[in-house]
């Protein structure tokens, strides 16, 4: 503490000393802020800038990661256009992708909309549906594979009794699909309703009663107004579900190994980068498919941003937030 | 009319809680379902009809893990990478969000930019190289690859900045800057006893990502005697995949610590996770 002290004295001497303050002393004084700064700056440039930039240059190599580094230029990339596996791999992500973001979002806004009628009960329902989210992925996926397991599988069991055939869920391509966006979906439809549920306690009540006052009816309202007051927390879980839906990777690695299953019908596209980099030690083709993803991230974000929160809605929103202030003062 | 709209919202109220219900009983059956397997001998797991119920083979099932994997070993490993990183990550983030939230300084507001811009970056991209950068540092394998990457994160110092800025009146800095207290005491005075709550949300959210991380840890932890929880079970899995009762209870084992963390921090947790979610 007693150095704290004496780093700024001399500070604010400095200052008075020099009328009109010179600019290096703007610098100076801010030496405690930037020291305070710096070690997110130091441990990025180390850890995230450089290896995003070596990456660049590794992209562009043969390496096995011991002998020497070859140059190939752009063949990594071309390979990759030209590669089967890797546009099976994109597939296999954007169907799981797709196949539990859907039904996701869908049961969120369903479980939002409970959790804001329902009075009682808030914080043990809130509980309740985030601990699937704080598991770990490894135990939950062990125990999903044994619900889906094919020949002794809970799921099976259940299709049995009830006079259905078994289904070799962990054989078949779609099945292992199902199967890893079922442990998806039970991962996140909790975490998305508790978002969605803040964003639904959030709309003010002043709003509705403008809806009311023009005489619009209970769809009207949900369609018109909930759901355009929404779409900023619903452009926040569509983008954040993609991100996290193009880089499913523990899912796959758990339930079916290194192979991706049969046929590597369950190879997602990280799944495909670990195969290549760390199994078999291709770390050039490695950092090609990380950029790969990294541009299919980018284009999914900006097609979410498109999809959901373009202009239109926001004049809406903006229009029935005016109206309903503009109520208010008439009133008074 | 008004008790009419009664009766309807008492409609609503008890679909709501039915609805509710359901969906509390599917995303606690498989825990539930975990420790029926868990508690079972797997002969008996194997059985059609299944057992449904829960056994009296836990303990048998336990010891097992602990003959077959260095369990405790591997939550050591997990315990101090993950509460080293949460000390280093509340320590740095909620320096930087104290100095982003609080001052103004040359380049501050072009400095949280760049720190904003480093959200775009998917970790996977990073991952060849973090590890061949690893690798001549000669850190594959040991506790500091799990540690000192992940000592400071950009979410950490957003949502901390954020936090900052409505929690300290620049009235208790001002008048801490009267007592002629300097940057770092301030931090220490007046920032780190109001920024507490946000501590702890950050503290429990750091905590938990680590403990459950499998990618980075399967990577870079080379050595089969030093695995951490997540690529321990995964190899009990693998191998003695035929043996499920024990892999169950080794589950069982991992996942109880972290969700006694949750419901000791919990609510609090989840009213700061959707906060954050509303105000971006």
């Amino acid at each position: 503490m007693a150095v704290s002290n004496a780093v700024s004295a001399p500070a604010v001497t400095a200052t008075t000393k020099d009328p009109a303050g010179r600019p290096p002393n703007r610098y100076r004084r801010a030496l405690p802020q930037y020291a305070a700064i710096s070690p997110f700056f130091i441990l990025f440039a180390i850890f995230g800038a450089f290896p995003v930039l070596f990456s660049i240059w590794l992209s562009l190599h043969s390496w096995d990661g011991i002998g020497a580094m070859q140059w190939v230029g752009l063949e990594q990339y071309s390979y990759l256009l030209s590669d089967p596996k890797f546009w099976a791999a994109i597939t296999n992500t954007l169907i799981i992708w797709v196949l539990s973001t859907v039904p996701m979002l869908l049961l969120a806004l369903v479980i939002a909309n409970a959790l804001h009628n329902a009075t009682r009960f808030r914080s043990f329902y809130r509980i309740a549906y985030f601990i699937p989210n704080i598991t770990s992925v490894v135990a939950v996926t062990m125990v999903f594979g044994s619900i889906f397991s094919n020949n002794f599988g809970l799921l099976n069991a259940f299709l049995q009794s009830v006079g259905l055939n078994k289904i070799e869920w962990l054989s078949q391509p779609w099945g292992i699909k199902v199967a890893i966006a079922t442990i998806v979906t039970w991962r996140w439809v909790g975490y998305n309703a508790i978002i969605f549920l803040a964003g639904l306690q959030a709309i003010p009540s002043d709003v509705y009663e403008a809806a009311k006052v023009d005489g619009a009816s209970p769809r009207q309202t949900f369609w018109r107004v909930t759901v355009p007051m929404l779409r900023p927390v619903i452009l926040f879980a569509a983008i954040t579900s993609t991100i996290g839906g193009l880089q499913i990777f523990t899912e796959s690695q758990v339930l079916l190994g290194n192979s991706g299953g049969p046929g590597g019908a369950g190879t997602t596209i990280v799944s495909y980068l670990y195969q290549n980099a760390f199994g078999a030690n291709q770390f050039g083709y490695g950092a090609a498919i990380g950029w790969a993803l990294f541009i299919l991230i980018v284009l999914f974000s900006i097609i979410n941003w498109r999809l959901i929160g373009g202009d239109e809605n926001d004049r809406l929103t903006s229009r029935l937030r005016r109206r309903a202030g503009k109520e208010q003062t008439d009133e008074r | 009319m008004s008790a009419e709209s009664n009766h309807s919202g008492r409609i609503r109220e008890v679909v709501s809680h039915l609805v509710l219900m359901f969906g509390v009983a599917l995303s606690i059956f498989p825990f539930y379902w975990m420790l029926v397997m868990a508690s079972n001998t797997t002969p008996d797991i194997f059985t059609y009809p299944p057992k449904l119920v829960v056994g009296s083979h836990l303990l048998e099932n336990m010891r097992n893990v602990l003959d077959n994997i260095d369990f405790f070993g591997a939550m050591l490993i997990t315990l101090l990478a993950s509460l080293g990183v949460t000390v280093l990550v509340l320590f740095f983030d909620s320096l930087a969000a104290f100095a982003f939230a609080k001052y103004e300084f040359p380049g501050s507001k072009w400095l949280f930019g760049l720190l904003l811009a480093t959200f775009m970056i998917p970790s996977q991209l990073a991952l060849v190289p973090q590890f061949v950068t690893l690798a001549e540092f000669g850190w594959i394998g040991s506790l500091k690859a799990l540690i000192i990457p992940g000592a400071a994160n950009a979410f950490g110092i957003f949502w901390m900045r954020q936090y900052a800025r409505g929690a300290i009146p620049d009235e208790l800095i001002a008048a801490a800057k009267v007592d002629g207290a300097g940057f770092f005491r301030q931090y220490l005075t007046v920032g780190l006893p109001v920024l507490r709550p946000g501590l702890a949300f950050l503290g429990i959210f750091t905590f938990i990502n680590v403990w459950n991380d499998y990618l980075w840890p399967l990577i870079v932890m080379t050595d089969p005697n030093k695995l951490t929880l997540q690529v321990a079970l995964q190899q009990l899995n693998g191998v003695y995949g035929t043996d499920y009762s024990m892999v169950m209870a080794g589950a069982l084992m991992s996942v109880v610590p972290l969700i006694g963390v949750f419901v000791i921090g919990g609510r609090h947790f989840i009213a700061d996770i959707a906060a954050g979610a509303v105000k971006s």
